[in-house]
């Protein structure tokens, strides 16, 4: 979650024309990419570290996040607050954002001040200085921040119960914010530990994309972050979650007005993108299902049987740890029930276990998917996360240039095959909203005091 | 929403600026024979097509025991055009990987499309835009499929506190103006609507003459002439739509209006009557409100509430220009417990700034990011397209992105000072708490 004001990050969309992408990696370990776009004279700069909330253990949940948001906070030599007045001053746009895999910190500016964005962040991977001071403030905003996102956001605890009851055992269960009760306890302490953890060179990938020279961003990164010494990094142990054995079900009471549904099940990500097709053949089924508004679930359920007011679905291909989730999620129509919409649902995934999809079907899919990389080339900076992310998850870049021939192979056999390998009920998560009248004289929540301040 | 999101996001910072434009961008403006306006950037860098249309169709146009109608038009374009099912119409821009979107504000709506630029593609999308523009067909059991989507949507608004917070806002600002009906859809509004109420709104707002077609992308001067005079040729013809809104009154004394709600944080909205598209008063607002709350971490706001003391995630101020007077607004959400504190100090910082006006430092970092940024705003033909639009549509001169740092640059901080001072009443402000348990 992005410290400040963020985007949206979206699902893996495809790309192509990366011809002019260089690589390049320090002795150090810094791996540095630079994309070459000279449509207008700006530069967007990101630097992803390999660490995320699934890194972290339970009791200092959150604290990959907190740690984004403390980063902000001071150096010797840039005084809390500095790093955002100077990039403002060289006009330039900065923030950052944490998620399960990773943390990554960004600035979009005009070409020329570069050098700056380099500067300020070589000197905060390696000079942070983590003041009680500025902790004590900077906790109570993030706790803010999860009051925001998810305590006073309906669906938002539902996707958190739902993550919780599909990964019992794997981090990915936990939510990148933090349990409240976690970020009510944390010391200054916690997160100094996690930025000498992780926060180094050979942990990092810069990624550069903008009216650059590739030869000229290799001198610059080696000028600044080529003195940062490397360190050893902790071991990382594969972590799995077990094999499901049986649908799990749980229910979110909350102040709403219409309830919701969300159902999802157990896939593999893209471990091996010269070999899998799975999880290619599932990417094609979430299009089929819900890529377009003429897709199933979309014209089944909301258009013809009016069982839903909206309904969607999403798969994630790229995962650190390989493991993802296939999701279905809607709202019932007023009058129905969400056992109605869960049995619509399961209904519509029957049919394609049974009767696969259409040829047609797959064609239009295809064509959204040679247009989506087309048009994505209108944005440096969704090009720069697309790098970062596959880099961060152990991915090759270059998968974005095979990544639309790849679904342009898979075939409507594929796609009903892992349909009824995965879409199985014992593999079935179901979480439920179940709407609460609002008494406005009682807080949803009790709040608890803090000792922090 | 997300479940699986690996990563949270939110926009925070609404930093409504003005349409600017590069200096140097080529924009080409003319007129169909039909009356349309027509803003053009030929771009072959990606073989990629932008345009919307746009109409003077916005929610402002709605009565007050119709609101909704000038939404549910827009949105009903789409659903069924020239004897083409809502199905077809998506299978259709599926098929060419067109993507078909719009908006609706106040004083706007339309419609607008992104399309590879290839022959075939580009040919069925613009013939499908034209349909859909040209013939839509309003078809009943998709109108009523339509409303009750709509209806379920408010219903479930109506117990969230920031769609609470903002329909509250709304209308303790504008009371009986026309701005006041932005935001006054309910269900018993949206459930009067029928057919013939939007097809007389199409044919009363959705006009040829003084509709407004932004273009840029891979298509040449000739090309885009022809896609132009097609799309308007087309149109309903009734004369161009008359801007009919009356002054916005400003409020004669101060309202505070409190909902209670559990949420665990409280919603805070401050605001005033704002500015104009085209006001004298401008550029001194705009960069006095990059100081004061637009500036992301850099404000005096975020500075106050949120770095200094941990009370909030997001503070922010924006002026959102209109054909008559935009909302001014501050705005941020904090736990109900210090709400009441957190209001004060927003208040506090407001009225210091306005008394006393920015800093000769405040205003060297405002000018130095905005006018240093500006690369950055219009790096995308998707940005770009967006200002086409508003430079159309107010008909802002085409010199005006030529011109914007210009003005930004010889802003005074004794002009901020000033135009702070005669638009912004502290004491007579609107203010909005949803939640809180602070005194009635």
């Amino acid at each position: 979650m992005p410290k400040r004001c963020l985007l949206f990050l979206l699902a893996l969309l495809p790309a192509s024309a990366f011809a002019d992408i260089q690589e390049f990696k320090l002795p150090n370990g810094l791996k540095v990419i630079v994309q070459e776009d000279h449509r207008s004279p700006v530069v967007v700069s990101q630097i992803w570290y390999k660490t995320g909330s699934i890194d972290e253990f339970n009791g200092t949940t959150g604290v990959a996040h907190v740690l984004e948001h403390m980063m902000f906070k001071g150096t010797k030599k840039v005084p809390a607050g500095q790093f955002s007045r100077l990039i403002a001053a060289a006009g330039g746009r900065e923030n950052a954002f944490t998620g399960n895999d990773y943390t990554a910190y960004f600035q979009q500016l005009e070409k020329s001040k570069l050098p700056l964005a380099f500067r300020l962040e070589a000197d905060r991977m390696a000079n942070l200085q983590l003041s009680t001071g500025e902790f004590a403030k900077e906790i109570r905003v993030v706790m803010e921040e999860r009051r925001s996102r998810t305590e006073d956001n309906p669906q938002a605890q539902v996707g958190e119960q739902f993550n919780t009851a599909a990964y019992q055992v794997h981090p990915y269960g936990r939510p990148v914010i933090g349990w409240m009760n976690d970020l009510e306890h944390m010391k200054v302490d916690d997160a100094r530990a996690w930025y000498h953890r992780w926060y180094a060179p050979n942990n990092a990938t810069l990624v550069v994309v903008g009216d650059v020279d590739p030869q000229q961003v290799l001198k610059l990164a080696k000028q600044y972050f080529g003195p940062i010494k490397p360190q050893l990094l902790p071991l990382r142990k594969p972590q799995s979650e077990p094999e499901q054995k049986g649908e799990r079900r749980v229910t979110v009471k909350a102040p709403a007005k219409l309830p919701y549904l969300l159902m999802g099940y157990h896939v593999p990500a893209l471990k091996d993108p010269d070999h899998d097709w799975e999880p290619f053949a599932l990417e094609i089924l979430a299009g089929v299902l819900d890529g377009n508004a003429s897709a199933r679930l979309n014209q089944n359920l909301v258009r013809r049987d009016q069982i839903a007011i909206d309904v969607s679905d999403s798969y994630d291909l790229i995962q650190r740890d390989r493991q993802s989730m296939f999701v279905v999620d809607g709202t019932p129509s007023e009058g129905r029930t969400v056992s109605d919409l869960e049995y619509a649902l399961l209904d519509e995934i029957e049919r394609i276990k049974e009767d696969g999809v259409t040829e047609q079907e797959l064609q239009r899919v295809k064509a959204q998917v040679i247009a989506a990389d087309v048009y994505q080339r209108d944005s440096m900076f969704y090009q720069a996360m697309q790098i970062g992310r596959l880099e961060t998850t152990g991915l090759p870049w270059k998968f974005l240039k095979d990544y639309p021939a790849r679904l342009q192979t898979v075939t409507p056999e594929q796609v009903q095959a892992v349909a009824r390998k995965y879409l199985t009920g014992d593999n079935l998560t179901v979480a439920v909203l179940d709407p609460q009248p609002i008494d406005e004289n009682k807080p949803k929540h009790k709040e608890v005091t803090h000792g922090h301040n | 929403m997300a479940i699986i999101n690996r990563v949270f996001a939110t926009a925070c910072f609404l930093l409504f600026s003005a349409g600017s434009v590069h200096a140097g961008l080529p924009i080409q403006h003319w007129q169909t024979a039909s009356g349309s306006e027509v803003y053009f950037v030929e771009n072959h860098a990606l073989p990629i097509l932008d345009i919307s249309v746009g109409f003077a169709a916005g929610s402002s146009h709605d009565s007050r025991d119709k609101a909704g109608l000038a939404s549910l038009t827009q949105h009903m374009l789409m659903q069924g055009a020239a004897g083409m099912s809502d199905e077809e119409i998506s299978r259709r821009l599926a098929d060419i990987g067109a993507k078909l979107g719009g908006d609706v504000d106040p004083d706007r709506a339309g419609l607008s499309l992104r399309t590879l630029s290839s022959p075939r593609e580009s040919t069925q999308a613009l013939e499908l835009l034209g349909k859909i523009l040209q013939h839509p067909d309003f078809p009943e059991a998709v109108l009523e499929r339509e409303k009750t989507r709509i209806i379920s949507g408010l219903r479930e608004a109506a117990t969230q506190p920031e769609s609470i917070a903002d329909k509250a806002f709304n209308a303790a600002l504008y009371g009986g103006h026309p701005y006041g009906v932005v935001e006054a859809s309910e269900p018993e509004t949206v459930a009067a609507l029928k057919r013939n109420d939007l097809v007389d709104f199409y044919h009363a707002y959705y006009h040829a003459d003084g509709a407004v077609i932004a273009l840029i992308g891979d298509v040449s001067r000739e090309g885009a002439a022809q896609i132009a005079e097609s799309l308007s040729g087309g149109l309903p013809n009734g004369g161009k739509p008359v801007n009919m809104l009356p002054p916005v009154p400003f409020p004669e004394a101060g309202k505070e209006v409190r909902i209670p709600h559990p949420a665990s944080q409280s919603h805070i909205l401050l605001g005033y009557p704002g500015i104009k598209r085209g006001d004298a008063d401008y550029f001194p607002l705009y960069v006095g409100n990059y100081i004061l709350g637009g500036g992301g971490f850099v404000s005096r706001l975020t500075e106050e509430v949120r770095e200094k003391r941990g009370l909030v995630y997001s503070v922010y101020s924006y002026f959102m220009p209109l054909a008559e007077l935009g909302p001014f607004q501050i705005g941020l959400q904090t736990k109900r417990e210090q709400a009441d504190q957190s209001l004060k100090l927003v208040r506090e910082v407001l009225e210091k700034f306005i008394t006393g006006g920015p800093t000769e430092q405040e205003l060297t970092a405002a000018k130095q990011n905005i006018i240093g940024g500006f690369p950055l705003r219009i790096d995308s033909n998707g940005k770009i397209l967006e200002y086409l639009a508003v430079i159309g549509f107010y008909h802002l001169p085409l010199t005006y992105l030529d011109d914007f740092n210009g003005k930004v640059a010889k802003v005074t901080t004794a002009q901020i000072k000033d135009a702070f001072a005669r638009r912004i009443k502290p004491d007579n402000m609107v203010t909005v708490v949803v939640g809180g348990e602070s005194d009635k």
